[in-house]
């Protein structure tokens, strides 16, 4: 009895806590005055947000409907699958000059980001050649 | 007891009201986003708040039917998401 009570709480505190940052992320994606700075805040909708509505099911099933583990396939691929793609986000940025332009490198050589792939260094090499 | 289930009962309800505004929110972002990397990252937030959506459904319904229909859309948003921003930067998603 007391158990389920205790359950019950935790559910509604990871219900109210996953709100808020869900909510926290999307202000700050509607009020932030920058691509690069707007990026920062729905992060935390993908990592807490999402997490904490996912562990309220995990105790609510748990406790209530006989175990269920499932939801951390969810809450592992989404931790795995933000960061990469938050950096594709900002390489667009960054090829779209919608922000600084990052600052020079010392020996001539060129950030990574604007590297054309080899293949492509390959292709235009071909190109050059049988236009000459 | 009671008290308990009514604070969760509350607690569901105020959840879904705020994922739902806030998925209102990423949708104004959507429109008037000024760049492309914008509208990106505001579909992506949109995604993971459909995941939330669905996960306060089934809980509001006491079911774990719904847990595949999340984790696909997890991996669709995901897989969506990336293949944009390639082919904003690269012209061409597969090459």
């Amino acid at each position: 009895m007391t158990y389920e009570i205790i359950a019950l709480y935790a559910v509604s505190f990871c219900l109210i806590v996953g709100a808020i940052f869900t909510l926290v992320g999307a202000i700050g994606l509607l009020k932030f005055n920058d691509s690069m700075t707007r990026l920062h805040a729905p992060t935390k909708v993908g990592t807490v947000g999402v997490g904490a509505l996912l562990l309220a099911s995990i105790i609510y099933n748990g406790v209530f409907n006989g175990g269920a583990i499932q939801e951390l396939l969810i809450m592992g691929f989404l931790f795995v699958t933000a960061p990469i793609s938050a950096h594709f986000i900002a390489k667009v940025n960054m090829h779209r000059g919608a922000c600084d332009t990052p600052p020079e490198l010392p020996e001539g050589e060129e950030w990574a980001t604007f590297d054309l792939p080899a293949g492509d260094n390959a292709l235009l090499e071909e190109n050059t050649t049988s236009a000459n | 007891m009671t008290f308990a289930t009514e604070l969760m009962n509350y607690a569901l309800m105020g959840a879904f009201v705020i994922v739902g505004l806030c998925q209102l929110m990423s949708m104004v972002r959507v429109v008037i986003g000024p760049n492309t990397g914008d509208r990106i990252l505001a579909l992506d937030t949109m995604v993971v708040n459909a995941i939330g959506l669905i996960v306060l459904m089934g809980l509001s319904q006491g079911t774990r039917i719904y847990f595949e229909a999340s984790l696909i859309i997890a991996m669709l948003g995901f897989v969506s998401t990336v293949s944009y921003a390639r082919f904003v930067l690269r012209g061409d998603i597969i090459e």
